[in-house]
């Protein structure tokens, strides 16, 4: 009856066997993030770029985008963008920060409220962030991932060993690389809840490395004689149905909030969608197969007390209800 | 690992009827949580202003204005010092954050030194040989003045939301000069911004009627001030020439009240004992002289004095509309902001939108609730099902821990337990998992689930913290709803371990109690 029955225990997969492939794919969708990031850059939302930006529902069914813009464009207020968003009566309009403070833009909001008047049935929302502010938005965004990567790393560093520590810390850089990739070729709004998404993203990521890394560490201790790529092999294999199924029930959560969770968040849950098949990936092709390259052996895993306990619980065949 | 002992299941069934209290008060309507009796938990999950609708400002003091204005009067001050004795001195003014001025006779530096030492203050006085002294205050006693202004500030915006009548508003510190300002319900803040933006520093002075404003000799005790009211083309419609002495200022108000006088808006004050008496004293000595009324540098209005005003009472009649007499009496009973006030950042979210994401955000969290449970049920059968009970659990733990902790919960707060939903039976395939593989090394069932639970444990604690560490770090980083997802999602990882793993045990090992299984169902 239950489906998992049909799920062998141990598949038996070479997924270390193709490693130069995996990584390469990896490296290579790196520098491509890296170059989307460059040529194209981010669509830096108000958050991140200053400015003002109002969500208004029209009185029409379908918003008269054209009419919005010969409306706005007679105010000279320098660079707008107007788009529907979400429901076709719905219209996101984006107006850069204007000159002369905080009065110059309450009176930009007001003198747009006034040209709309007669077209808008309600302000949805209304935001202004000060250049100052987004500034330090990005540059706390910037920190925060940072310091995030950092902690994870030395987290590992301590309840493993280093290369485990820096082959996760890559394959973190990876994922968070992809996905401002993802937002550079996606031009998806990059505002606030990316930040959050792409921090998420490192979280569920280093989680996954975290489980494998863990049976990797498991098996070394226990088949001293084998040789590393059957070892990561049986470690990734054994962790292989756990892996895809927590990757399938994440997705499906995510993929219910991206559809009827509102446009509001749709470009965060994007993110964390692309982001959570990356950071599956790069647990399986990136993070294990770099330990190899980093040089871990069994003969450098300590022996741990656990493995000792365990082999004598085993020997004594405790285990009662 | 299967030997749970009773006060560990009593332990167990306690935490999910505290959450279970905690939670229930968000079924029910929230006038109805009035009549729950205080000892219950009776506390409802608390919307961010995402949620609800509101206005978000963050406001900085100017707290540069503050400074200059302490170095200005050390200016006066140390004027009328050096009068008195009868110092000679030239360029005195203010440089580069200190007062400055050059001594006539560079030997006279000790009895200088002494003397401004005296006005008190922490002042750091040094005289140079050629007779050149700056003046400038300690750091220490900078920071504090800022400080105070920040404080201060904080007061005064409160006084005037409060006047104004909004609902449960929250005002706090941000940092050194920052304050955060959250409105509930307020969808067009424009007024508030309006009341905050005003300084609101009133003060009666003597117009100086020697010289027109269109002089280009404004003798140095005098100032030429524009009018409040202005023309079309935003121009001041007047200027007067008014003496920078102050008469009477607005801290000497008591009282201030929007009325009418002859069908036109006015606003009327009471002064305190001590404005009473001045203000009688310079209208005696003034009559048929005009004094103004000037509100942050500008003159709302310059009557001439008929009689002597000895009770203390008077009406500011200017170019008002209804809503500016009151706004006016309302700043003027709140009194002045020690510096002026600017606003960094602004969000409103309308009920509209505030409502549908609720919507939106309730209709996806159920249906990723539905679709992870099917999904385990139909991959784990018996052992899915289980795991999805404690999924349920976990839940309502978080809704227990979001009411009981009064935590935010935010828009992207939604989309962090729809993501923990599903991160959640994480804990749980990794522990079937690990059953199952331990089953397939000829283990009977007891003994299986017993390592599977035991093995599986260190791996979900490390795979946890990692990530419950980036959730810390977006909590400290982050701002407002981004905080909210944070919190959702650390209340999430905490909550789910604790049902994954502390459930499912007492679950599945009555299960195998009861049946006694030769074979495990995974």
């Amino acid at each position: 009856m239950a489906l998992i029955k049909r799920v062998p225990i141990k598949p038996e997969f070479n997924i270390v066997g193709l490693r130069r492939l995996t990584i390469g794919f990896s490296i290579a969708l790196a520098l491509l993030s890296v170059v989307l990031f460059a040529v194209q850059g981010l669509n830096f939302g108000v958050d991140f770029r200053g400015g003002i930006l109002m969500e208004v529902r029209t009185k029409a069914e379908t918003a008269d985008i054209a009419d919005f813009r010969d409306r706005l464009n007679d105010l000279n207020l320098g660079d707008v963008t107007i788009q529907r968003f979400g429901e076709p009566d719905t219209v996101l309009i984006n107006i850069q920060e204007q000159e002369g403070g905080t009065e110059a833009q309450a009176a930009a909001i007001e003198r747009v409220k006034a040209t709309l008047d007669e077209v808008v049935e309600s302000y949805r929302r209304t935001e202004f962030v000060g250049p100052k502010v987004g500034e330090e938005l990005k540059q706390a965004g910037i920190l925060a991932t940072a310091l995030a990567l950092a902690a994870m790393a030395v987290y590992i560093w301590f309840r493993f060993e280093w290369q485990f520590a820096v082959a996760g810390l890559l394959a973190l850089i990876h994922d968070v690389l992809a996905t401002i990739g993802f937002f550079a070729l996606t031009q998806l709004e990059f505002n606030l809840g990316t930040v959050a998404a792409v921090l998420t993203i490192a979280g569920y990521s280093i989680n996954d490395t975290v489980v494998i890394f863990d049976r990797v560490r498991e098996t070394m201790r226990r088949y001293k004689r084998k040789a590393m790529p059957e070892l990561l092999n049986m470690a990734v294999n054994s962790t292989l149905t756990r892996t895809v199924l927590t990757s399938g029930t994440t997705l499906i959560a995510l993929i219910a909030l991206a559809i009827f969770g509102g446009a509001v968040i749709r470009s965060f849950t994007w993110g964390l969608i692309w982001g959570v098949m990356i950071g599956t990936f790069s647990s399986v092709g990136l993070a294990v197969p770099l330990l190899m390259f980093l040089g871990v052996k069994p003969s450098t895993m300590s022996t741990g007390e656990e493995s000792e306990k365990e082999a004598a619980e085993r020997a004594a065949g405790k285990a009662s209800v | 690992m299967l030997q749970i002992p009773r006060w560990q299941t009593a332990l167990i069934v306690l935490v999910l009827l505290i959450g279970v209290a905690f939670a229930s008060p968000n079924l029910i309507s929230r006038q109805a949580t009035d009549n729950i009796p205080d000892w219950l938990p009776n506390q409802q999950i608390n919307l961010g202003l995402d949620l609800q609708g509101g206005s978000y400002l963050l406001l900085e003091v100017q707290t540069e204005a503050v400074i200059e204005e302490q170095l200005d009067n050390l200016v006066d001050e140390i004027r009328v010092q050096l009068r008195g004795e009868r110092i000679g001195y030239r360029n005195l003014g203010v440089e580069d954050g200190a007062a400055t001025f050059t001594l006539r006779d560079p030997t006279q530096a000790a009895t200088v030194e002494e003397l401004i030492s005296d006005i008190g203050g922490q002042l750091q006085v040094s005289v140079g040989e050629d007779g050149k002294a700056s003046v400038r205050y300690a750091d220490t006693a900078v920071q504090e003045r800022i400080s105070n202004a920040v404080q201060q500030s904080i007061e005064i915006i409160r006084r005037r939301i409060d006047e104004t009548g909004v609902r449960e508003p929250t005002i706090q510190r941000q940092g050194e000069r920052r304050v955060v300002v959250q409105l509930p319900g307020i969808d067009n803040p424009e007024r508030m911004k309006e009341i905050l933006g005003k300084t609101a520093r009133l003060t009666f002075r003597l117009v100086d009627e020697d010289v027109s404003p269109q002089s280009s000799r404004i003798p140095p005790g005098s100032e030429v001030l524009p009018s409040d009211d202005e023309t079309p083309e935003g121009t001041p419609q007047r200027r007067h020439v008014v003496r920078k002495r102050v008469m009477v200022s607005g801290e000497n108000l008591t009282d201030a009240q929007p009325t009418f006088q002859q069908g036109q808006p006015v606003v009327s004050f009471s002064f305190d004992t001590v404005g009473a008496k001045r203000f009688a004293d310079v209208t005696k000595n003034n009559v048929n002289h005009a004094f103004a009324i000037v509100l942050d540098g500008k003159v709302i209005s310059a009557p001439v004095i008929r009689e002597p005003i000895l009770g203390g009472n008077g009406v500011i009649s200017g170019n008002f509309t209804v809503q500016g007499a009151n706004d006016l009496a309302l700043l003027l009973r709140a009194g002045a902001l020690p510096a002026p006030l600017k606003i960094l950042e602004e969000r409103t979210v309308g009920p509209g939108l505030g409502a549908d994401s609720v919507r939106a955000g309730e209709f996806a969290s159920v249906l990723a609730l539905v679709a992870v449970i099917v999904f385990m049920a139909v991959a784990y059968g018996l052992f899915g099902i289980l795991a999805d009970v404690a999924l349920v659990a976990n839940l309502i733990l978080i809704m227990g821990a979001l009411s009981g902790l009064q935590a935010t919960l935010t828009l992207p707060g939604i989309a962090g337990i729809v993501l923990t939903l599903g991160m959640a039976v994480d804990a749980n395939v990794l522990i079937f998992e690990r059953i199952r593989e331990e089953a397939g090394n000829f283990r009977g069932p007891v003994s299986a689930v017993d390592a599977g639970y035991r093995r599986a444990l260190t791996t979900i604690f490390d795979a946890n913290i990692t990530t419950l560490i980036a959730a810390v770090l977006l909590f400290y980083f982050g701002s407002g709803p981004v905080k909210g997802f944070a919190v959702t999602l650390a209340i999430g990882l905490v909550t789910s371990m604790f049902t994954a793993i502390m459930v499912t045990r007492l679950l599945v090992a009555g299960w195998l109690r009861r049946r006694r299984p030769q074979a495990l169902p995974i």
